[in-house]
């Protein structure tokens, strides 16, 4: 099996399943004063240190959630005011039209609410102009949420900048960074953002952990689960004890990788991309070849379409995924490579190869060899010619 | 991998990784009886059919698709059905529905029906093109069977209905797509059960097999 989809999710990392492990038995409540009780708190204790440590912000500014589309529900219900369950909403949010659905989904209810949302349109390269994000800024304007790293094209945003400007005009800057996390380093005292989203199935950690950062100074929010001390009572509900222990130790190994797996796998992107184009005609790179995560490539192969090339790779052991319509089974591709102003069959003929920590050189090629077959085929039975 | 956990049939996987009657030669070469092309790269489908026609039955087809799994599985499926038994009638290949299609392949997932409805569309639209060519336009059905609904715009409750088969799901989505009762508006109570009636029919299972309609 050739696993080319890691930017949908991760495997675990051999040192993060024997973290869970040696961690199974370990099953007291976090909030007891006992030692079975306090054993796991020192364990959770250590995990948040080694993530703050990794993010370089302090351990109180960690929060604990079941990933990041919690953590962006989180923020951005109560961005405009404490949040749409306690309080009427007004204001204004700017945010662009490449984000996850956790964060374009949570805006169109809060616009049902009477808040006003701006979305900015990424350039041609599916990059923002900071200037942009200037320019829409209001005086009821109350946050602003841009992601970190595209998950579709892996397009870098200037978050810094945006940051900077947000800061400058006083307005809470909240990033998605799910998948920059672990491929770009984050240093949250140079990178001047008051909320921060990541998850632990993208580096290698399981599914349903993640954390929402948010600076001492940023304005108060109003927890998504309330009825619990938890988390300084940002996030109630016993805490997912053995997901924390996990992502801790994902971090960790993050860390310690981070600059190998950005030669190593950025090198094997590359040669599948270079691979590929030299064999095939019409082939597009979607997105900034250059501000992107060394591990993503979303290539469209024009006159053919996403599904059929997904499940004929499929075949021969190779996953990744795409952005036609017919993959979501809507009537809609994705939004992300549309939003790049290219025809809607750019979008249809988009395939994303997100490569990690396990893939080789054997993989890549293998795959090149599979996709000139399978575009080669498909384009045989195509009636554009 | 052996796919095994995809929602498609079979059958519909055979005809996807094993297309059959593909036109692989240059189309003047081929010099077809009859050519019918439908769909957009801009919607995600496009077909194209071929076919060659002696005494008044499909003698030959063959096909190109841009287009997903079911698309291309049901159209290798149609080529099959239309050339068994020394070639289907001309009235009887105009009469190929969706559903028959469907139906042989044992079923497609509901939310993939809509990929699978341009084959039978460029077939008839071969034979149509294969009836100018030879002077028969008279034998070119006139769609007026089914009951106009939206009188304005000339809509039929089979326009609707392969609306729906094209996956449109409600009545907002069926009216920016074909503007009915946009004008004097006395359609629109109409229009609004029967899309929901349609929508019944295709999706209210995970997997539509199109057996009610097997004649």
């Amino acid at each position: 099996m050739i696993y080319l989809d890691n930017s949908a999710t991760t495997p675990l990392h051999p040192k993060v399943k024997e973290a869970i492990i040696s961690a199974l038995d370990l099953f007291g409540n976090p909030s007891s004063m006992h030692t079975v009780g306090r054993q796991v708190r020192a364990l959770l204790e250590q995990s948040r240190k080694e993530i703050a440590d990794f993010l370089n912000c302090s351990p109180d500014e960690i929060i604990f959630t079941a990933g990041a589309s919690e953590a962006n529900n989180t923020v951005l219900k109560s961005a405009t005011n404490c949040c749409a369950f306690c309080e009427d909403n007004r204001g204004h949010i700017i945010t662009s039209n490449i984000e996850h659905p956790s964060v374009l989904s949570t805006l169109d209810c809060l616009a049902k609410k009477h808040v006003d949302i701006t979305h900015i349109k990424v350039k041609e390269n599916g990059i923002i102009d900071p200037k942009d994000v200037e320019a829409a800024i209001r005086p009821d304007t109350m946050m602003i949420s841009i992601m970190y790293v595209n998950n579709e094209i892996g397009t870098i945003q200037p978050i810094k900048d945006i940051a900077e400007i947000a800061n400058k005009h006083n307005i809470p800057m909240h990033t998605d960074a799910v998948q920059a996390v672990g491929k770009i380093p984050i240093d949250l005292q140079e990178l001047k953002v008051d909320f921060l989203s990541m998850s632990g199935h993208k580096i290698y950690a399981p599914k349903g952990i993640g954390i929402l950062y948010k600076r001492k100074t940023a304005k108060n929010i109003c927890p998504l689960i309330v009825g619990g001390h938890q988390e300084n009572s940002m996030r109630a509900g016993t805490e997912n004890t053995l997901g924390i222990i996990a992502l801790g130790e994902a971090i960790k190994q993050a860390g310690l990788e981070m600059n190998d797996n950005k030669k190593r796998i950025g090198a094997l992107r590359d040669k599948l991309e270079k691979g590929i184009i030299d064999q095939l005609d019409d082939v597009r790179i979607n997105g900034d070849v250059e501000k992107r995560a060394y591990n993503i490539t979303n290539l469209s192969f024009t006159t053919i379409e996403g599904e059929s090339i997904l499940l004929r790779l499929d075949m021969h052991g190779i996953s990744v995924s795409t952005g036609s319509a017919c993959s979501s089974g809507s009537l809609e591709p994705s939004y992300v490579v549309t939003s790049l102003n290219v025809e809607p069959e750019i979008a249809h003929s988009s395939i994303r190869f997100s490569l990690g920590r396990e893939t080789t050189e054997e993989d890549i090629d293998k795959t090149i060899e599979a996709v000139v077959e399978t575009v080669t085929f498909l384009r045989k039975i195509s009636p554009i010619k | 991998m052996d796919g095994a956990s995809w929602n498609y049939s079979d059958k519909v996987k055979e005809h996807f990784f094993h297309p059959k009657n593909i036109l692989e030669i240059d189309e003047k070469e081929y010099n077809a009886d009859g050519v019918g092309y439908v769909g957009s790269p801009a919607c995600g489908d496009m077909m194209k059919i071929f076919i060659k026609v002696k005494d008044d039955r499909i003698a030959d087809l063959k096909w190109q698709t841009f287009g997903c799994a079911s698309a291309i599985g049901s159209t290798s499926m149609l080529s099959e059905m239309v050339m068994r038994d020394g070639g289907m009638p001309l009235d009887d290949a105009w009469k190929l529905t969706p559903e028959m299609i469907i139906n042989e392949l044992g079923g497609l997932p509901a939310n993939k029906i809509h990929c699978s409805v341009l084959g039978d569309k460029a077939l008839r639209e071969a034979i149509k093109d294969h009836f100018k060519r030879t002077g028969q336009e008279d034998r070119i059905p006139h769609d007026d069977k089914s009951r106009v609904i939206c009188e304005c715009l000339n809509v039929t409750e089979d326009d609707i209905r392969m609306e729906v088969l094209e996956g449109v799901k409600d009545f907002k989505t069926l009216q920016e797509r074909t503007k009915l009762g946009t004008m004097c508006g006395k359609c629109v109570d109409t229009a609004k059960t029967l899309v929901d009636f349609y929508v019944g029919r295709y999706y209210t299972e995970d997997i539509y097999t199109g057996k009610e309609e097997k004649k």
